[in-house]
């Protein structure tokens, strides 16, 4: 079978390809576009920085990517733009590009193909929160603050006229068939996958290969056969009722932070500070989950929600709450040929404060990420359900800090007398990030800290309620 | 005159449309060798066995070479004392290449690499300075530098105060990892293309390692993705490999690190411990200091020592000490070893003196920019000159930046002298050389205004008093740095400038471009020469077959050096000019002028392809080389005698932190600066510099953790676990202005080196944050914050301040 993309406004067809080559090897080895540079190979730099542009419904997407830890089959369908393919046809230098020089945004010019592309990504897209924007994209030489001014410059200028729109070659480019590679599998519908992994529980399930992908570029392991699960539309959706939010699997951290924004914000910005932009749009919910790590970020607010997983192998489904699945370091409630379908986050009143912590703001794995999901009645703590990741094997509830909390008045005599119990529920570990003993008093700090926001005191260096 | 015009880089265009080609995207032919080296798991020890079956049988694999196997030097040092490529039984660090895979593929080679078994008798491995010490390992005896004695001005004076800091390392973290290739020769020569700051080095260790002389063996480099001194040394072994297969296989090799190899492999910023101990009277004025530093090097001498010898001639920074001693240990262990990082041991020997200063400050309750204005050096450079109109000398975000948009010290009132004028002494540094460029009292009160310091000090002390969690700090730090390479003979530099005959200028120097805009700045000296347009000058890459005998990129030398040598070479072509076009004109050499609008001679412009084309029929030799030593520089590096330095470079940063008093974490608020760069060749890239100087020295003392297990392995190998500086990072106000007085040394165009001095603008960053942490306290506990100070340091300390240390 082949597979067929848009490089560049051009219609590619491939067969015969590896299913883990990476977008940046071929584009690098094979098409000879250099532009897209290595800069560290594990979607942390956002040298390889690509846009790809997809239809969802009759919309068209465009997302910035880490052609690095982007498989080939995963543009099945898509159109990719790299930074050889959006000046115009004579030469003339797209807005961004033309800002970028004129501001004295690149230096050694390494990492400005990456720069570039996520400026273009924005552009297209109008957004202009360039914090964010470029947050992926690590810069050694100018400080950030040309091409900042550069992005700020490029923001006012329109669209140019030769900016194609993919809708009708997309339309035309692929279907919702199963596709079969060597040593791989497309789906088209849920239903495949399901029944094609429980027959092939041994495969590896890609969605945004922002964690597989390091164990190709990385650990240079043979994950195949892979089944690549980003075309399942059910896989994709976000549904409300009165119940709350059901979640699928496949949604990606940045539609996730979307739905947050309005019902719970401290979870949308604790998303925000989640990897990259990049990362966030590859990135899905039931990656975050189904690989266990006890660093990811999601699992502790939804863990603080209540939320519920919901298990799939074949035709068979069971839930299980989420701090359930999570067993030992490594170790997860999952049978083989089981995924995770959806997760469902329980309607409530938002009482959510999360606090990731990590030692650069942006884009790094969190040491310790927090998440508080208190209640306090006639000034009472009526509910709390906390928990954390960073401080054990698995992301887990602080239940001996719950406990001492649960029906004492919401004082800071009382948060202060909760706080020991930390030692209780956790004995985390020291290493690069942070040492232990630091571990645990700042997850002791958290609690305190959201005891003084809810009296008003100014807490935060960023993000909601920052000075 | 192109010179002090804000041109962009000249590769921009290329940069930003993808098309600008790095070491790694120039392409190959098909049948193409790909390298990786096979790295030593073990810190120390001796190889038992290495069974390399496994690698020589894996898909793609074609050869494998071990030490035994080379052909002639297995040796990539940039020292006298010898660095195997590949090891020779022994072992000293975790990522130390053993064996050397070719194969048909990068990917290929990355795989086969990890097959061999090597095992080890292992040694215990010394992995701190600690241990070091304790196993008496140094690289070279103990070396002082001494001025007076000040031990009994130390006992004598009114306070006294001792410490120690610890001084992290740092990740070069060049975007563009080490990457190189060699091509064959039809006559048994080779040609290396290398992503590196020493192409002449290249050539030379190449050549030793072929058993050619170095006429054999061509080193070329275009551009690097960033070097930071990481290119000056490390790049040698990757050039060596590839010529060694290139030349044994008949094809042509390709190497280029992974970015784990990448931080596991090569050397870093040297880590420094720096013990101190102080006299000083009720205003904080010195009396005498002793300096201990403590820098490990890692396994091996690589440059070390001239690092570790900047870091001594550092240890004033802008102060005068009357009394002085700097002792320094070159410490081995069993780690990467350390090699050039910006600055190149001149910051971590300046972060001392700074300590002290915020450390007298705290012990008198005084502002610590007091304390420092007392110790400066004095003024003797010349003041700042009004800017020219429109000039684009400054950038800013402030509501103020249009006040920030003039020159330098244009309102600076002459300061009052800092020191009685009854010390004959007062300018000498402790290694005896006058500062007779001092800028520093003027350059600091002229940012202390424009930055509101005082105020804003006064306005956060007191807004801290009411906010219980959220605290801020600011500090103002002066910079002062020399400009030499301390290795007086590397202090040369030539050029070679051809003339085509159709007017075009073809432009050739020693420099190494990786992202200062060093070509920009030298074709902008060439331009200047010709009054052409800057696009008729073209930029070629760097050549060891056009320039000879150059030295590294480095020490910010590119453009004082390679400027002159370019200027040399196209003056020595328009007096020809000059010449032919007397003769032939009839006029007086000095009625010819060479203007934007042609050359005038007598009352005649001839346009300058013209006069080229006229010289040409007339045989006139249209190309020549360039070549310029800098003068005045004599160094005794044992005794720490003389004038090392040609002249100083100074500037000043204020920053402002914002911490949080619960985790420890932190952010820039504002950051002003005023950097010395002489008159500016391109006020746009000296901005550049500074504005990326600044925040990279800024991640170096905050974010920028290296930590090694207890078995020596780097566990941050990698941009998930090593943190440089992101977008957000930067400083969330951020002004930055050139003082551009004039050098007081005939530079080129009177300019100043920039590349490294700005880094040290960040240590304000550091002393704002000790600001900031010393508010959470009653002020009798000095902060004492180790560098980076991360956020679990910070929150230590905050803890510490709080009586509540864990």
């Amino acid at each position: 079978m082949t597979l067929a993309f848009l490089l560049n406004g051009e219609t590619v067809r491939l067969s015969g390809v590896h299913p883990t080559t990476t977008l940046l090897d071929w584009l690098r080895e094979q098409r000879r576009l250099t532009g897209t540079k290595e800069g560290c190979n594990e979607g942390d730099c956002g040298a390889c920085t690509v846009t790809v542009s997809a239809l969802e419904g009759d919309t068209l997407v465009h997302r910035a990517l880490n052609a690095c830890i982007l498989f080939l089959p995963q543009l099945h369908g898509k159109a990719v733009r790299t930074v050889e393919g959006i000046a115009a046809p004579d030469g003339t230098l797209h807005p961004v590009q033309d800002a970028m020089v004129t501001h004295h945004g690149s230096q050694c010019g390494f990492c400005t193909p990456g720069v570039v592309m996520s400026l273009y990504t924005a552009h297209r897209d109008g957004r202009q929160d360039f914090d964010d924007v470029l947050a992926g994209n690590l810069c050694r030489c100018t400080g950030y603050a040309p091409i900042l001014r550069a992005a700020n410059a490029a923001a006012g200028i329109p669209t140019p006229s030769w900016e194609q729109d993919e809708t009708a070659a997309l339309q035309e480019l692929a279907g919702d068939e199963d596709v079969f590679l060597d040593g791989g599998f497309l789906p088209g519908t849920l239903d495949s996958l399901a029944a094609w992994y429980a027959d092939n529980p041994d495969a590896t399930l890609v969605s945004g290969a922002t964690d597989v992908g390091l164990w190709v570029t990385k650990a240079l392991r043979d994950t195949t056969p892979v089944a690549f699960l980003h075309r399942l539309r059910e896989h994709q959706t976000i549904l409300q009722d009165d119940s709350g939010l059901t979640v699928g699997g496949g949604v990606t951290l940045s539609r996730l932070r979307a739905a947050m924004a309005a019902r719970h914000p401290d979870f949308a910005e604790l998303i925000r500070r989640y990897g990259s932009v990049q990362v966030r749009n590859a990135a899905t919910v039931g990656g975050n989950i189904a690989n266990g790590s006890p660093i990811g970020d999601s699992p502790p607010a939804l863990i603080a929600l209540g939320a519920t997983l919901t298990l799939r192998k074949g035709a068979a489904r069971r839930s299980l709450p989420l701090e359930d699945f999570f067993l030992e370091y490594g170790k997860q409630d999952r049978q083989p040929g089981e995924f995770v379908e959806s997760i469902h986050i329980p309607a409530q009143p938002d009482r959510l404060r999360c606090h990731k912590l990590s030692k650069r703001f942006d884009q790094d794995i969190s040491a310790v990420c927090g998440c508080f999901n208190i209640t306090v009645e006639d000034g009472k703590v009526s509910d709390a359900r906390i928990a954390f990741g960073g401080m054990a094997g698995t992301p887990k509830r602080a239940t001996t800090v719950e406990a001492a909390l649960l029906g004492k008045p919401w004082t800071e005599a009382t948060v202060r007398a909760a706080m020991p119990a930390f030692a209780t529920d956790y004995q985390p570990l020291s290493d690069m990030r942070a040492s232990a003993d630091y571990r645990l008093r700042a997850a002791e700090n958290m609690l305190l800290r959201c005891f003084h926001e809810d009296h008003g005191a100014r807490t935060r260096l960023v993000g909601r309620g920052a000075a | 005159m192109s010179v002090h015009k804000p041109n962009p880089h000249d590769s921009a265009l290329l940069h930003v449309s993808g098309r600008a080609q790095y070491t790694d995207d120039v392409p190959l032919p098909g049948d193409a060798l790909h390298l990786a080296f096979g790295l030593s798991p073990k810190a120390a020890g001796r190889i038992t066995r290495l069974d390399l079956e496994a690698v020589r049988t894996a898909p793609g694999v074609v050869d494998v070479l071990t030490a035994d196997d080379l052909p002639h030097a297995n040796d990539v040092s940039p020292s006298p004392s010898p660095e195997p490529l590949l090891a020779t039984g022994e072992v000293h660090y975790i990522g130390q290449p053993v064996f050397l895979v070719a194969a048909t593929s990068h990917l290929a080679a990355r795989k086969a690499a990890r097959l061999a078994t090597i095992e080890i008798e292992e040694t215990t491995p010394h992995l701190t300075i600690d241990a070091a010490l304790q196993a008496n390992r140094l690289l070279e005896p103990v070396l002082t530098y001494e001025r007076g004695d000040p031990d009994p001005e130390i006992a004598a004076a009114p306070h006294r105060l001792s410490g120690a800091m610890e001084i992290g390392g740092q990740e070069h973290f060049y975007l563009e990892g080490q990457a190189a290739f060699a091509l064959p020769g039809d006559d048994g020569g080779v040609t290396v293309h290398a992503s590196t700051q020493h192409p002449s080095e290249i050539q030379h260790k190449v050549a030793a390692a072929v058993g050619l002389p170095y006429a054999m063996v061509h080193s070329v480099v275009r551009r690097m993705g960033g070097g930071f001194g990481g290119k000056e040394s490390q790049g040698n072994a990757l050039a060596v490999a590839s010529a060694v297969v290139a030349l044994k296989h008949r094809r042509a090799a390709k190497m280029r690190y992974d970015r784990d190899d990448d931080f596991t492999i090569t050397g870093k910023r040297h880590e420094f411990r720096i013990g101190y101990e102080v006299g000083f009277d009720d205003s904080g004025r010195i009396k005498g200091i002793a300096f201990t530093q403590y820098c490990r090097c890692g396994w091996s001498a690589d440059l070390s020592l001239p690092v570790a010898d900047r870091a001594m001639l550092h240890a004033d920074n802008a102060y005068y000490l009357p009394t002085v001693r700097i002792t320094s240990h070159r410490v081995l262990t069993n780690t990467q070893s350390n090699t050039a990082f910006r600055g190149f041991g001149g910051p971590q020997g300046l972060l001392g003196i700074e300590r002290v200063m915020d450390h007298i400050a705290h012990a008198l309750d005084a502002d610590p920019f007091e304390v420092r204005r007392a110790n400066h050096y004095r003024d003797m450079g010349p003041t700042a000159q009004e800017p020219d109109p429109g000039s684009p000398r400054a950038h800013g975000d402030a509501p103020d930046a249009q006040i920030l948009t003039s020159r330098g010290a244009a309102r600076a009132t002459p300061p009052p002298d800092a020191l009685p004028d009854t010390d004959p002494d007062a300018q000498l540094t402790p290694y005896g050389m006058p500062v007779i460029d001092c800028v520093i009292n003027a350059l600091t009160d002229e940012l202390a205004r424009r930055s509101d310091y005082k105020a804003r000090r006064a306005a956060i002390e007191a807004a801290n008093a009411e906010s219980p969690v959220l605290k801020r700090g600011i500090a103002l730090t002066p910079v002062k740095f020399g400009i030499s390479f301390t290795l007086t003979h590397l202090n040369q530099a030539g050029a070679l400038v051809h003339v085509y005959s159709d007017g075009s200028i073809h432009l050739n120097h020693g420099g190494t471009e990786m992202g200062q805009g060093l070509n920009t700045k030298v074709a902008q000296v060439a331009a200047s020469v010709f009054a052409q347009p800057l696009s008729a000058v073209r930029i070629t890459a760097t050549d060891t077959g056009k320039v000879p005998n150059t030295s590294a990129t480095a020490a910010s030398s590119g453009s004082d050096l390679n400027g002159m040598a370019c200027k040399a070479a196209c003056e020595t072509i328009r007096s020809r000019l000059v010449a032919f076009a007397a003769e032939h004109w009839q006029a007086q050499p000095s009625q010819i002028a060479f203007t934007e609008e042609g050359v005038r001679i007598g009352a005649e412009t001839v346009p300058f392809a013209e006069l080229i084309a006229k010289a040409y029929m007339h045989r006139v030799q249209l190309s020549a080389t360039g070549f310029y030593a800098t003068p005045k520089i004599t160094w005794d590096r044992v005794k720490g005698r003389g004038r090392p330095f040609f002249y100083f470079a100074y500037g000043a940063a204020v920053s402002e932190v914002s911490i949080d008093t619960l985790t420890g974490e932190y952010r820039i608020e504002r950051a002003d600066i005023l950097h010395d760069v002489g008159q500016s060749l391109n006020p746009a890239l000296d901005i550049g510099q500074v504005e990326g100087g600044y925040v990279q020295g800024a991640g170096w003392l905050t974010t920028e953790e290296l930590v090694w297990n207890d078995a020596g392995a780097l566990t941050t190998h990698a941009p998930s676990t090593y943190k440089i500086p992101a977008t957000s990072d930067r400083p969330r106000i951020f002004n930055v202005a050139l003082w551009d007085g004039a050098n007081t040394e005939a530079t080129i165009h009177k300019s100043k080196a920039v590349g490294e001095p700005p880094l040290m603008l960040g240590t304000s960053v550091l002393m704002a944050l000790s600001h900031a942490v010393a508010q959470c306290g009653d002020g009798s506990l000095y902060p004492a914050l180790d560098a980076p100070a991360t956020p679990e340091r910070i929150l230590r300390a905050v803890d510490a301040q709080r009586g509540r240390p864990w």
